[in-house]
C-alpha cells in the first residue's frame, strides 16, 4: 500500500513541475529504423559534445532537477521512420532529420549553445522544396490527428516516473478506485471504440460479455503479434509508449474483473519485447501492478510473451492455444474467448492500439473520442503508410480521412523506385494486409472507414497501407499475398489449407504464361469457396487480394493471359528478348555476356537470340551499349 | 561402455535444458518459452534435446515435434554462424527485396531449401515483415538491421564478414560453436 501511495500519480502536479514544462529538450528517436539508421551513435555522440560544451546538461534521466537547462534523452518511435535518425529540440520545436554522428557538433553549437538552426538538417517538403522547421509546417506531421501517437516520440519509453508525470496511470487509478466495472464497460461503449486489430468488433460490447461471466479467474490478453506484412503500429506504441500499453490493459482488467494479464509480442520485434518486459518490471516495483493496485485490495499482475512466428497467432483462438503452449490452430467460435478462452476461463483479447486507447478515453471523456472520425467508426486510426511514397512511416488520422489526403498529401506524393517524386504516377494501394484488398485512382475520395472499406472489397485490418506505383504488377502482388497466406495457414480447414495452394499455383500459371480463358473464372470460385468454407479469419479473407486485384485489374490479369505480355515486365516469363536489327551493329558484346549461348551471329551483322536457349536473365541488354536488346 | 557413465555424461550434456526445465517449472504449457530458451542457447532445436523435453514434461514426443515445426521462429537444423534475415514482408516486396535475396543465394550457393553454406557460415532466411517498413528493403544480419538495401550493398555486406573472419579466424568455421556439438549426442 505504502508503494502505490507514494506514487500520488496527479496530473496537476506535473503540469506544475517547472523541469518538465520549461526544460530545453534534446529528444532522440530510439525507434527501431532510427536505430537501423544509427540513432545510438549520434546520441553517444550528443553526450560528448555536451559534455563539452559548457552547457548544464542532464544525461541522466532521473537525477533531475530545476537548475539544469538542457536535458537529453531517448523516445520511441516518432513514426517519420524514412527520415531518421530523427533530433528534436524542444520547446524550440525544431525537427532535425536524417542526423549523422558529424552533424551533432555542429547542433550542439549552433542550436543549444547560439539558438540558430541548422537550416541543412531540417526536412524538405518533396513536393514545395520548402524547409520545414519542425512539426507544424511539415505535412507529414501537421496533417494528422495523434491520439495513441501523441506521446510516442516525446517521452522516453523508459521511464516510467515521465509516464506518471504526464498524468499517465491516473486513469487506472480512477477505474480501480472511482469507477465500477459497469461504469467503465458503459464509458467504452459510448465512446464507440472498436477494435483497431483488424475487425473493428467494438470493445466496450467485449468486455460487457467477459464482465457478466461469473468466475473467479479472467484473463486479458494484449494481442501484440503484428503479422501484417507492412503494418507496424503496434511495435511503434509497445516500443514508444508501452505505459500506456500496460495501463490499457489494467483498465480492461478492473472491467471485466480480471487480475491477470498477458502481452503477446511478435518475436520479431526484439525492442518492444524488451521496453514491455522492462515497462512491466517498472510497473510492478513502483506497486502499481501488484497486490493491492492503488490500495483498492484488487490485485493485477502482468506478464510479457514471446511469440514464435506464426501469423495465424494474431487469431484470437489460435493466440489462446498458443500461450497454452500448443500448436497456434485457431477453434471455433462460439464458445468465445469472452464466455471460455485461455485455460477455459472468460477472456478478452485486444490489439494494442485498441488498448492504447482506452485510458484517454477514460480520461478526457467519450465525447472527446468520438468527436473526430464518422458515425459508425469514431476516433482516429494509425496507418502504417510505406511502399512507392515519398514520406513513410506511421501516420495517425481520424477515420473518415480520404486516400488523397493520406498518400498525396500527408504521404507527399508517389515515387518511382529509387524514391524520387513521380507526377502521377499512382496506381493501387493495398490495405489491410493479406487480408485485405487493392483501392484504386478511383477511390482516392473515398472516406476511409469500417464499413466503406469493407463496401469496396477491403477492410482496416490493421492499417498496413502500401502504395503502388504505376511500375508494380498487380498479378505478382496478388501472389505475392497468397504465398504469404498459404505458407501461414495453419492447415486445419481442407480448403484454406489446399484451397490457398491451388489458388498460389492459378496465379504462378497466369504469371508464367500457361493460364488459359478458363483460369481467371477458376480463381474467383475457388476464392469464395476458400472464404466460406475457412474456420478463423485467416482464411475467411486469405483470397481478398486476388478476389479485389481480380475486381479493379482485371485487364492485367486478361493481358497476362491473352496477350502474354506483363505490361509492367516484371514478369519474367512473359519477357521476349528480341535484337533490333538496326540498331545491332554485330559487335558480339552480347554473345560473350550470354551465359547460355543463346545468342549467335556473324560478326558486323545483326544477331539473333534463340528463344529456347534464353533463360530472360538481361545480362545482354545490360551489356549491349547500343541498346538494341528490346524486351527485357 | 558402461550404462552408468552413459546416463551420468548425457545428464550433464543436457545441465542447461535441466535449468531451463527448471525455471519453466517443467510446465507443459510454459512449452513454447521453454523451446525458445532452449534455441537461444543451442542455436537450434536438436532431436535429442526434443525427445528429452517431451520425457521431462511428460507430454508425448509428438506434441513437443508438433509445436517445434508449426511456428517458423523453431529450426531443426543447425544454423550458420552468421544470419542473415532478408524482409519479404509487402513494403519490402515492393520496394525489391527478391533481387537482394536472389544475389544472397547465387553469392553464397544456398537457395529456399538450402538455407545455409556448407561452411556453416552464413544462413539466409526470410521474414515476413520486421515492421522497419520505413527503411524497405530491409536485410537483417546478426541482429542489425540494414535499410536501403540494393543486390550491391547486400554483397559488400557479405564480403565485408567474410574479410573479418578470414582475418579474425583462420581455422574452421565450426570449431567455434560448442553449444551446437553439445548437444550433439551419441
Amino acid at each position: 500500500m505504502s508503494s502505490s501511495d507514494g506514487l500520488v500519480v496527479l496530473p496537476q502536479q506535473a503540469n506544475g513541475n517547472p523541469t518538465l514544462s520549461q526544460l530545453r529538450r534534446v529528444i532522440l528517436c530510439a525507434g527501431t529504423g532510427c536505430m537501423a539508421n544509427g540513432a545510438m551513435k549520434v546520441f553517444e555522440q550528443f553526450k560528448r559534445e555536451m559534455a563539452g560544451s559548457g552547457l548544464n546538461v542532464i544525461l541522466e534521466l532521473r537525477a533531475e532537477g530545476a537548475d539544469h537547462d538542457v536535458r537529453l534523452s531517448k523516445s520511441g518511435c516518432q513514426g517519420f521512420c524514412q527520415m531518421g535518425p530523427l533530433v528534436s529540440v524542444v520547446p524550440d520545436g525544431i525537427l532535425y532529420t536524417k542526423v549523422r554522428q558529424e552533424d551533432v557538433a555542429e547542433i550542439v553549437q549552433q542550436t543549444l549553445v547560439g539558438g540558430q538552426t541548422v537550416d541543412r538538417l531540417l526536412y524538405k517538403d518533396p513536393a514545395t522544396r520548402k524547409a520545414c522547421r519542425g512539426l507544424e509546417d511539415n505535412p507529414f506531421y501537421a496533417r494528422q490527428s495523434r491520439f495513441v501517437l501523441h506521446e510516442c516520440g516525446f517521452l522516453d519509453p523508459e521511464d516510467i516516473q515521465e509516464f506518471i508525470q504526464h498524468g499517465g496511470y491516473g486513469a487506472a487509478r480512477k477505474a480501480y478506485l472511482e469507477m465500477t466495472p459497469e461504469e467503465i464497460c458503459k464509458k467504452i461503449m459510448d465512446s464507440g471504440l472498436r477494435g483497431r486489430g483488424g475487425g473493428g468488433f467494438p470493445t466496450g460490447r467485449k468486455w460487457e460479455a467477459a464482465r457478466v461471466q461469473t468466475s473467479t479467474k479472467k484473463y486479458v490478453i494484449c494481442n501484440g503479434d503484428e503479422g501484417d506484412p507492412g503494418a507496424f503500429m503496434n511495435r511503434s506504441v509497445m516500443e514508444g509508449n508501452p505505459h500506456s500499453v500496460i495501463e490499457g490493459i489494467m483498465i480492461a482488467a478492473r472491467a471485466i474483473g480480471a487480475n491477470e494479464g498477458l502481452v503477446y509480442v511478435r518475436a520479431e520485434y526484439p525492442l518492444a519485447v524488451e521496453r514491455m518486459r522492462r515497462a512491466v518490471a517498472d510497473a510492478e516495483r513502483e506497486g502499481i501492478l501488484g497486490d493491492n493496485v492503488f490500495g483498492s485490495g484488487l490485485s493485477m499482475k502482468c506478464d510479457v510473451m514471446e511469440g514464435a512466428g506464426a501469423f495465424v497467432c494474431g487469431e484470437e483462438t489460435a493466440m489462446i492455444a498458443s500461450i497454452e503452449g500448443r500448436r497456434g490452430m485457431p477453434s471455433p467460435k462460439p464458445p468465445f474467448p469472452a464466455q471460455s478462452g485461455l485455460w477455459g476461463k472468460p477472456t478478452i483479447i485486444n490489439n494494442v492500439e485498441t488498448l492504447a486507447h482506452v485510458s484517454r478515453i477514460l480520461k478526457e471523456g467519450a465525447e472527446v473520442f468520438h468527436s473526430v472520425g464518422t458515425k459508425d467508426s469514431p476516433g482516429t486510426k494509425t496507418f502504417a503508410l510505406t511502399g512507392h511514397v515519398a514520406n513513410t512511416g506511421l501516420v495517425e488520422v481520424p477515420f473518415g480521412t480520404t486516400l488523397r489526403e493520406i498518400v498525396l498529401n500527408i504521404g507527399g506524393g508517389v515515387t518511382d523506385d529509387f524514391g524520387r517524386l513521380l507526377k502521377g504516377g499512382f496506381k493501387a494501394v493495398q490495405i489491410g494486409g493479406p487480408s485485405g484488398g487493392c483501392l484504386t485512382q478511383d477511390h482516392l475520395d473515398l472516406p476511409l472507414a469500417y464499413e466503406s472499406l469493407r463496401s469496396v472489397g477491403a477492410m482496416v485490418g490493421s492499417g498496413g497501407l502500401v502504395v503502388m506505383n504505376e511500375r508494380t504488377c498487380m498479378v505478382s502482388i496478388a501472389r505475392f499475398f497468397m504465398e504469404f497466406t498459404q505458407r501461414e495457414s495453419c492447415g486445419k480447414c481442407v480448403l484454406c489449407r489446399e484451397g490457398t495452394k491451388q489458388l498460389l499455383a492459378l496465379l504462378d500459371d497466369v504469371i508464367e504464361g500457361r493460364a488459359d480463358a478458363g483460369t481467371l473464372d477458376l480463381l474467383e470460385k475457388l476464392g469464395r469457396a476458400v472464404q466460406v468454407g475457412s474456420l478463423c479469419g485467416l482464411g475467411k479473407t486469405a483470397p481478398n487480394p486476388v478476389l479485389s486485384t481480380l475486381r479493379y485489374f482485371r485487364k492485367e490479369y486478361e493481358e497476362h493471359i491473352f496477350e502474354k505480355r506483363c505490361r509492367t515486365g516484371r514478369c519474367k516469363a512473359l519477357l521476349k528478348p528480341e535484337i533490333n536489327e538496326e540498331r545491332c551493329k554485330g559487335c558480339g558484346v552480347c554473345i560473350k555476356s550470354c551465359p547460355t549461348g543463346a545468342i549467335t551471329g556473324e560478326k558486323k551483322k545483326p544477331h539473333r537470340i534463340d528463344p529456347e536457349l534464353c533463360i530472360k536473365c538481361g545480362a545482354c541488354a545490360t551489356a549491349c551499349k547500343l541498346h538494341a536488346v528490346e524486351g527485357v | 561402455m558402461a550404462a552408468a557413465p552413459v546416463a551420468v555424461d548425457r545428464a550433464r550434456k543436457f545441465e542447461k535444458v535441466c535449468n531451463i526445465l527448471e525455471r519453466h517449472n517443467y510446465r507443459p504449457s510454459g512449452l513454447i518459452p521453454i523451446l525458445q530458451a532452449i534455441q537461444h542457447e543451442y542455436q537450434y532445436l536438436p532431436e535429442e534435446v526434443l525427445t528429452y523435453v517431451a520425457t521431462s514434461l511428460d507430454v508425448p514426443p509428438a506434441r513437443v515435434f508438433g509445436v517445434a515445426t508449426f511456428y517458423a521462429h523453431f529450426a531443426l537444423e543447425p544454423k550458420g554462424r552468421h544470419v542473415i534475415r532478408m524482409c519479404d514482408g509487402t513494403a519490402c516486396h515492393v520496394k525489391h527485396s527478391v533481387p537482394v535475396l536472389n544475389a544472397l543465394h547465387d553469392k553464397l550457393g544456398t537457395s529456399e531449401k538450402q538455407k545455409t553454406t556448407a561452411d556453416m557460415l552464413f544462413t539466409v532466411e526470410t521474414v515476413a515483415c520486421l515492421g522497419a517498413c520505413g527503411l524497405a528493403p530491409v536485410l537483417v544480419i546478426d541482429e542489425q538491421v540494414y535499410g536501403g538495401m540494393t543486390p550491391e550493398r547486400a554483397l559488400a555486406l557479405v564480403d565485408e564478414i567474410k574479410t573479418n573472419e578470414i582475418t579474425s579466424d583462420p581455422g574452421s568455421p565450426s570449431a567455434e560453436q560448442p553449444a551446437i556439438g553439445e548437444a550433439h549426442v551419441q
